[in-house]
C-alpha cells in the first residue's frame, strides 16, 4: 500500500492529461465549458445493455480507469435511470430485453437523452435479421446520438460522449 | 501447483469427427455415467433430427461424440440422471421443441414468450404466450425476497436474480437468464464460413478470441486442414493476451467489490496496458477477427513483437505489487477468505472448468488435458487448489497470470517463420468437427456441421458459464446478501455466451 501511495505523491499520473494530447485537451476544453454552461457540469449516465455481447460494456467500463479517467470531464455513471440525464444503451436489443429498456427510459426523468453504443447499438450489427431481435435501440426507445464501433474505443465513447454535452445543451 | 506434461493432440484436432450414433440405453448409461463422475458432460445440443452430446472420458482423456436420433421429437433426459445437463435441456426445447423425457424441469428458459414464434429452429410456429415465469417456490419462517435485475446497477450485463433472505442470510438464489438472447444458433444456419467466424467472435465479447479459435478449429478439424507453425503460435500469443486482460480486470473488479478501489485501479492500468499492446501489435484491442479457419488475419513484424515483449516485462515488474496489495491487506482478505464456498464435489458434478473449477480441485485444463498445437510444445503449470472460496478463485487467476506471461515469453522466443494462413480446402461433402479451446474463464466448445458445398448445417457453441451459473446459485447460501457482488465476480460468468 506504502509503495502505491509514494509512487502516487512522486510520480506523474497516468491519465493522458489534456496538456500532453492536443485532441483530448480539445475535447476537454469543450466538454468543460458546455457542461458548465448547460448541465451544471455534470451528466449523469444510466448504461442499459439491452443484447450485447459484453464487448461494449467492456469499454465503457475502461472509461473509469486512469487513463481516460471520465470523471474529470463531469460525467458520472448512476445506478438508477431515476438519477440520469442520458442512457447509454448496447444493442441489438433483444426481445427479451425491449420492455426492461422501455421501463428503464420510462423511469428516467425529462429532459432525457438516448446513446445508441456499437454497431449493434446502431442497426443490430451481425445480428441484425434474427427472429430474437428488435434492431438497434432507435427500434424501441428514440435515440439521440450514435456512437459506431465493435466496440467503440474508450476514446470513440469520450469523443462521443463530450459531443453529447453539445446536443444536450441544445435540447435544454 | 500441479506440473503434469500436455497430452498429444487427440485425434479429433485434425481430422473430421463423426459422431457415435446411440439408442436409448446407450444414450442414459452415457448419462449416468456422466453423474457418477466417469465422463466429463462437456455439452448437450440439437440438431433437426438428433440430439447430441459430447462427453470427455475422465481416465484416459478422449473425446467422443454420441447422437440420439429423436423418435417422435423426444428423447430420454439426460438432466433426470445429471443435473449439470438441465438447463442445456431446456434450452434444447426452447429453440428446437425437443422433449425431454422424465426431464425434472420443464420451465422454458431462453424463450421468455416475446419471440413471436416457438422452437424457432424446429417447426418455428407462432408462439403462443408464455405463462409468467415459475420460480421455485420458497416455504419457511420470516422469509423476504429480492428481485433483481435484469438491468442492473452497474455496468454489466443483464440478468435477473431472485434471492430469498432470511435476515441477512441468503437461503436461496435463483437466477433467470436468456435476456440476451440474439439467436445466432438460428443466424448460423447456412451461413458461410467466414459468416460463421464472424458471429463466432461476437457471442462474449470478452472471449473474442477464444471462441474465434475454438471456431476456427472446429472447421480445421471438419476439412482435416492443416494450420501452419507461425499461425498457432499467433493463436497461443494471443489467447493468452486475453487471458491476461480477462484475469488482471477481474482480480481488480473482484477487490473493488470489497470496496479496495486501489486494487480496482492498479489492476486496471495493467489491463488496460495489455489491451493497447493487443491493438498495437495485432490492431484490436480485443483481437475481434483475427483468427480465420486456416490460421490468422494479422501476422506480428519485428515491432509488434517488441510490444509484446516490452508488455509482459513490463507486467513482471508491476503485477507483484498488486499481489502484495492483495495479500497484505487483511480486511481485505477478510472479505474474500472463506466467502463463497464451492465444494469440489459440485465443481466435479457440473464440469466447472477454469478458474471457478480449479479453485475447488478440479484439476482440469484444456490446454493441458485435450492439449491442442502448440502447447503440447509450451511448458506451463495449471495452478489448482482446494480450498473453493473467493479467496482462491482470485489466487488462481493471480497464478494463470504468472503462467501466461511465461507462455508468451515461450511463443516469443519461439515463433516460427513461414506463412500465417493456408486457406482450408473444400472438403465437397457433408462433414462435422470438434473444437475445444481454454478461454479465460474455461473451456469453450464449438460443433461444427458443414454441408457439401462448405456451408454451415449447425454450430453449436457452449460457454463455460452453462456449467458455471448454476454453482453461483449454490456457493452464495447461507452467505450474506452483500457478499453476492463478491461471489458472483469471482464467478465472472457470461450471460451473453450463455444466452446466445
Amino acid at each position: 500500500m506504502r509503495k502505491f501511495l509514494l509512487e502516487g505523491l512522486l510520480k506523474r499520473p497516468l491519465t493522458e492529461a489534456a496538456p500532453s494530447d492536443p485532441e483530448i485537451e480539445a475535447l476537454a476544453m469543450a466538454a468543460g465549458q458546455a457542461a458548465r454552461r448547460r448541465l451544471g457540469r455534470s451528466l449523469s449516465i444510466r448504461q442499459v445493455d439491452a443484447g450485447s455481447c459484453n464487448g461494449c460494456e467492456l469499454e465503457i467500463q475502461a472509461l473509469g480507469n486512469a487513463y481516460y479517467d471520465y470523471e474529470r470531464f463531469g460525467l458520472h455513471f448512476v445506478a438508477s435511470p431515476r438519477h440520469a440525464d442520458v442512457l447509454l444503451v448496447t444493442g441489438p436489443v433483444t426481445r427479451n430485453m425491449a420492455e426492461a429498456l422501455r421501463r428503464t427510459y420510462a423511469a428516467t426523468p425529462d429532459p432525457k437523452w438516448v446513446v445508441a453504443v456499437g454497431d449493434c447499438g446502431r442497426d443490430g450489427g451481425c445480428f441484425a435479421g434474427s427472429y430474437a431481435i428488435e434492431g438497434g435501440v432507435s427500434a424501441v426507445v428514440p435515440v439521440d446520438l450514435v456512437i459506431p464501433g465493435c466496440p467503440p474505443s474508450p476514446k470513440a465513447l469520450l469523443t462521443g460522449l463530450l459531443a453529447l454535452l453539445d446536443v444536450a445543451g441544445g435540447k435544454a | 501447483m500441479n506440473t503434469r506434461t500436455a497430452s498429444a493432440p487427440q485425434p479429433f484436432r485434425s481430422q473430421p469427427m463423426p459422431r457415435q450414433k446411440v439408442g436409448a440405453t446407450e444414450w442414459e448409461l452415457a448419462a449416468v455415467e456422466a453423474a457418477r463422475g466417469r465422463f466429463d458432460l462437456l455439452s448437450l445440443w440439437a440438431t433437426e433430427d438428433a440430439v447430441l452430446m459430447a462427453l470427455r472420458q475422465v481416465e484416459s482423456g478422449l473425446t467422443d461424440v454420441l447422437s440420439y436420433p429423436l423418435a417422435a421429437g423426444v428423447f430420454p433426459s439426460v438432466a433426470a440422471q445429471h443435473p449439470a445437463a438441465q438447463r442445456l435441456e431446456r434450452a434444447i426445447h426452447d429453440l428446437y421443441g425437443h422433449r425431454a423425457e422424465a426431464a425434472p424441469d420443464t420451465r422454458a428458459w431462453l424463450d421468455h414468450g416475446r419471440w413471436g414464434i416457438a422452437a424457432p429452429l424446429g417447426a418455428a410456429t407462432p408462439g403462443p404466450a408464455l405463462p409468467p415465469y415459475e420460480f421455485l417456490p420458497v416455504e419457511g419462517e420470516s422469509l423476504h425476497q429480492v428481485a433483481v435485475g435484469p438491468v442492473h446497477a452497474g455496468i454489466i450485463e443483464p440478468g435477473h436474480f431472485r434471492f430469498t433472505a432470511q435476515g441477512e442470510a441468503v437461503v436461496r438464489l435463483e437466477a433467470r437468464l436468456g435476456y440476451t438472447h440474439k439467436g445466432v444458433d438460428a443466424l448460423m444456419r447456412g451461413a458461410s464460413l467466414a459468416r460463421g467466424a464472424e458471429l463466432a467472435g461476437r457471442v462474449s465479447g470478452d472471449s473474442a478470441l477464444a471462441y474465434a479459435w475454438a471456431y476456427a478449429q472446429a472447421a480445421e478439424s471438419a476439412l482435416g486442414a492443416e494450420v501452419p507453425a507461425r499461425a498457432l503460435y499467433l493463436r497461443t500469443i494471443m489467447a493468452e493476451l486475453e487471458r491476461l486482460a480477462n484475469h488482471l480486470g477481474d482480480i481488480g473488479a473482484i477487490c473493488n467489490d470489497a470496496a479496495m478501489a486501489m486494487m480496482l485501479a492498479q489492476c486496471g492500468v495493467l489491463r488496460e496496458a495489455v489491451l493497447r499492446a493487443a491493438d498495437a501489435a495485432f490492431g484490436h484491442r480485443f483481437l475481434r477477427d483475427r483468427i480465420v479457419p486456416g490460421g490468422v488475419t494479422h501476422d506480428l513484424d519485428a515491432r509488434g513483437i517488441s510490444t509484446i515483449a516490452g508488455l509482459a516485462a513490463r507486467l513482471r515488474s508491476r503485477f507483484p505489487a498488486c499481489v502484495a496489495l492483495y495479500d497484505g491487506t487483511p480486511s481485505l482478505l477478510g472479505r474474500t477468505v472463506s466467502t463463497g464456498t464451492l465444494a469440489p464435489e459440485l465443481a466435479r458434478h457440473f464440469g466447472a472448468g477454469g478458474p471457478v473449477g480449479r479453485a475447488s480441485g478440479r484439476d482440469f485444463d484444456t490446454r493441458r488435458d485435450c492439449a491442442y498445437a502448440p502447447y503440447d510444445d509450451l511448458t506451463f503449470n495449471v495452478p489448482r487448489r482446494a480450498d473453493g472460496d473467493v479467496n482462491a478463485r482470485i489466487w488462481i487467476r493471480i497464478r494463470e497470470v504468472e503462467q501466461s506471461l511465461a507462455l508468451i515469453e515461450q511463443c516469443i522466443a519461439r515463433l516460427p517463420e513461414g506463412p500465417v494462413f493456408a486457406a482450408p480446402a473444400a472438403a465437397g461433402e457433408p462433414r462435422e468437427g470438434l473444437g475445444l479451446v481454454e478461454g479465460f474463464r474455461g473451456d469453450v466448445l464449438v460443433w461444427l456441421a458443414l454441408a457439401a458445398d462448405g456451408s454451415i448445417t449447425r454450430c453449436h457453441l457452449r460457454d463455460p458459464s452453462w456449467f458455471q451459473w448454476p454453482l453461483l446459485e449454490a456457493v452464495i447460501e447461507g452467505n450474506i446478501i452483500a457478499d453476492f457482488p463478491l461471489c458472483n465476480k469471482s464467478f465472472n460468468c457470461s450471460y451473453s455466451g450463455h444466452d446466445l
